[in-house]
């Protein structure tokens, strides 16, 4: 499906990332910045939901759910606290768009926070940053302190008699806690491990309260919708995936970072963009969104990146995170090096999740060093066979889909491991500093 | 060790501090063992105890906590720690290499330290910032870009006791005890320092801005904003 806007560039989130001094309060208020929460706050909180609503405004952390939806899931109030928690943990492999954006413009996720927690009746917020990222962690609590100092979040909100408190909590390490209820637990002095579902966040989150579970960037998106509207928003992407987003290519192309476009945009005009694949090489594979989505190759290159067609061409949209490899790149390697992430970062709470990944990662790493037998591969898709869908969170799932589709694209180089007893590629050949050829 | 009175005084009024921007206190339980880290150089036993203690917990349950996450040291932690990335992205990029080849340089491995006691060496995970690929961090500070030698480099200068600077970060390194603090919640006033965005998050606008690309109303807000101003 064809994007519906002429430009395919968008920069909103990150258009003022370039001037002078981006994360203070002064450049962004220069950027229109809280003129949405001035909106916001003159208007009903109910039509502030119908509005997100409106614009098709999806989860921009991976599972693509409608946020506006999400909102509407709370029950009514019963007097007691519901809250809001920013999703800030940014660490899908791949996925790099919330960190610089936390680190460029803190006062756009501060704006939603406070524009949502005011929709959803919310009078405490929290911001759940990944504790390995010193900076970031810094500029959020700068621009907190900011907005509490200029009147946007504390008591009585720009004189509404709303209350809006904010805490910036920073993780410990571990993957785990960008699973929504197991960042829940986390936030509770816990060990981060999902919950089991049903019951929703919506309905008994944070303290078993009422709770919003939302992303960095969907939460950024905010603003700009109550700004310019939900049919300005809903005019940019494709008719189910509306909107504009962070595409975060990187690896083997001549200028990997941040492209802001409307969803809907193919890897083919990305890469374009980008100046191409590095050097005279060629493209291998690449994941739309993290490595927990299956692979794609150089035959998805029209892929239209929106959540239905990723998903009709076998993968998902996931985070938009591109990482891209070309022919030096050990298909092998790599998935050997996400199922060893997976099998370290697995919470242990599931047996299916925690053995499962435990022994793909002893089979995988035989096969990579040309050790195993074929038969080795019928056990590692019986072993993702037996983890999907097993699992209270989908890390399990998505620990099997980068072994279930580089066996579907590249059986044949599993197979050529074992035929020649060993990996027959170079790593040095793949590496930022090989050759005069890399860029 | 155990904790001199002093200290264990600071760990209890920081700590009420940090309680206080909770609904509930054991969500206070992270910063605090943050807390413990930035006065110990780990999450010591006795750090446990008097955490366990603040919060009306039993050691079992604050030890079941701390040993759940990475940031949390086990053993005393080297005055820096030195993480390089070896998720997929960045060890096919020369994470890989520039992990062997430091790990060769230092003469240690894993979560070891050197024996100055400056440096210690980890694989860390995938840090967000796999459009700098191959990404190495200094006690959480981004080094993008890296190359075996630059990695060497950083190591050499933090062993000889000189400043290195992160490419997107504060203007300096702080060392694990400080960044431990800043990461349970007090702030440090560096937020003012080093860049907003390094030169690829930017890429995507700057190639917009020279093709005159732009959102529909933003091109319009941000004339308006400019004409206001």
């Amino acid at each position: 499906m064809p994007t519906r806007t002429p430009d395919p560039l968008t920069p909103v989130l990150s258009a003022f990332w370039d001037d002078e001094r981006s994360w203070s309060l002064e450049t962004y208020e220069r950027n229109s910045g809280y003129v949405g929460l001035r909106k916001a706050l003159e208007t009903d909180p109910a039509d502030i939901v119908g509005m997100v609503k409106d614009s098709g405004l999806r989860g921009r952390g991976g599972a693509g759910f409608p946020t506006g939806m999400k909102w509407g899931f709370l029950p009514k109030p019963d007097g007691g606290p519901r809250y809001l928690v920013v999703n800030a943990d940014e660490s899908e492999p791949g996925t790099c768009k919330d960190i610089p954006l936390m680190l460029a413009a803190p006062h756009m996720l501060v704006e939603g926070v406070a524009i949502t927690s005011f929709a959803i009746g919310s009078n405490h917020a929290f911001i759940y940053v990944r504790g390995e990222v010193a900076h970031v962690y810094r500029r959020l609590l700068q621009a907190v302190e900011e907005a509490y100092t200029k009147g946007y979040l504390g008591k009585d909100v720009l004189g509404t008699g709303f209350d809006l408190d904010v805490t910036v909590h920073a993780g410990a390490g571990a993957y785990i806690c960008g699973e929504e209820t197991a960042l829940l637990d986390s936030l509770e002095g816990r060990r981060g491990q999902p919950r089991l579902k049903p019951p929703f966040p919506a309905v008994a989150g944070l303290y078993a309260r009422p709770t919003v579970v939302n992303n960095v960037e969907s939460i950024a998106s905010v603003p700009s919708i109550l700004r310019e509207g939900a049919d300005w928003f809903a005019g940019m992407g494709t008719e189910k995936s509306t909107g504009y987003g962070l595409f975060s290519l990187s690896g083997h192309v001549r200028r990997p970072g941040q492209y802001e476009a409307p969803l809907g945009i193919t890897l083919r005009t990305l890469l374009d963009m980008a100046g191409g694949m590095r050097g005279e090489h060629e493209l291998k594979f690449w994941t739309p969104g993290g490595s927990s989505v299956p692979i794609l190759t150089a035959e998805h290159l029209d892929v239209p990146l929106d959540f239905e067609s990723v998903g009709a061409a076998g993968s998902m949209l996931g985070t938009r995170a591109l990482q891209i490899f070309d022919e030096t790149t050990c298909v092998v390697r790599a998935v050997l090096r996400w199922t060893e992430f997976y099998a370290h970062e697995s919470c242990g709470k599931c047996t299916p999740c925690r053995e499962g990944t435990f022994w793909m990662k002893q089979a995988l790493r035989r096969l990579e060093a040309g050790q195993g037998t074929e038969a080795d591969l019928d056990v590692l898709l019986d072993n993702c066979d037996n983890i999907l869908g097993r699992s209270f969170c989908a890390l399990g799932d998505g620990a099997t889909s980068p072994i279930t589709s580089s066996i579907q694209y590249f059986r044949e180089e599993y197979v050529r491991h074992l035929t020649e007893g060993h990996c027959p590629f170079d790593p040095v050949a793949s590496t930022l500093f090989a050759g005069a050829d890399a860029r | 060790m155990a904790l001199d009175a002093v200290t264990r005084e600071r760990i209890v009024a920081d700590s009420a501090t940090i309680i206080a921007r909770y609904p509930q206190p054991r969500s206070a339980l992270l910063p605090m063992l943050h807390l413990v880290q930035s006065e110990e150089g780990y999450v010591s036993p006795d750090g446990i105890a008097l955490a366990a203690e603040i919060l009306g917990m039993s050691t079992a349950e604050v030890s079941a906590v701390s040993t759940f996450y990475t940031q949390y040291k086990r053993h005393p932690n080297g005055e820096f720690t030195v993480g390089v990335c070896t998720n997929t992205l960045c060890a096919v990029m020369g994470g890989d290499v520039i992990f062997s080849e430091l790990s060769e340089h230092l003469g240690i491995g894993h979560d070891e330290t050197t024996e100055d006691g400056r440096v210690t060496l980890e694989r860390v995970e995938c840090n967000a910032a796999c459009d700098y690929a191959p990404v190495v961090m200094v006690n959480w500070e981004f080094f993008d870009n890296q190359t075996p030698s630059s990695a060497r480099d950083i190591v050499d200068s933090l062993q000889a006791g000189q400043d290195v600077v992160p490419t997107r970060g504060a203007a300096g390194v702080c060392t694990f005890k400080q960044v431990s603090r800043l990461l349970a919640g007090f702030d440090d006033g560096r937020a003012d320092e080093g860049v907003g965005a390094g030169p690829a998050s930017v890429v995507g606008l700057k190639l917009a801005k020279e093709n005159g690309w732009a959102a529909p109303a933003a091109k319009g807000s941000r004339s308006r904003t400019r004409e206001e101003s």
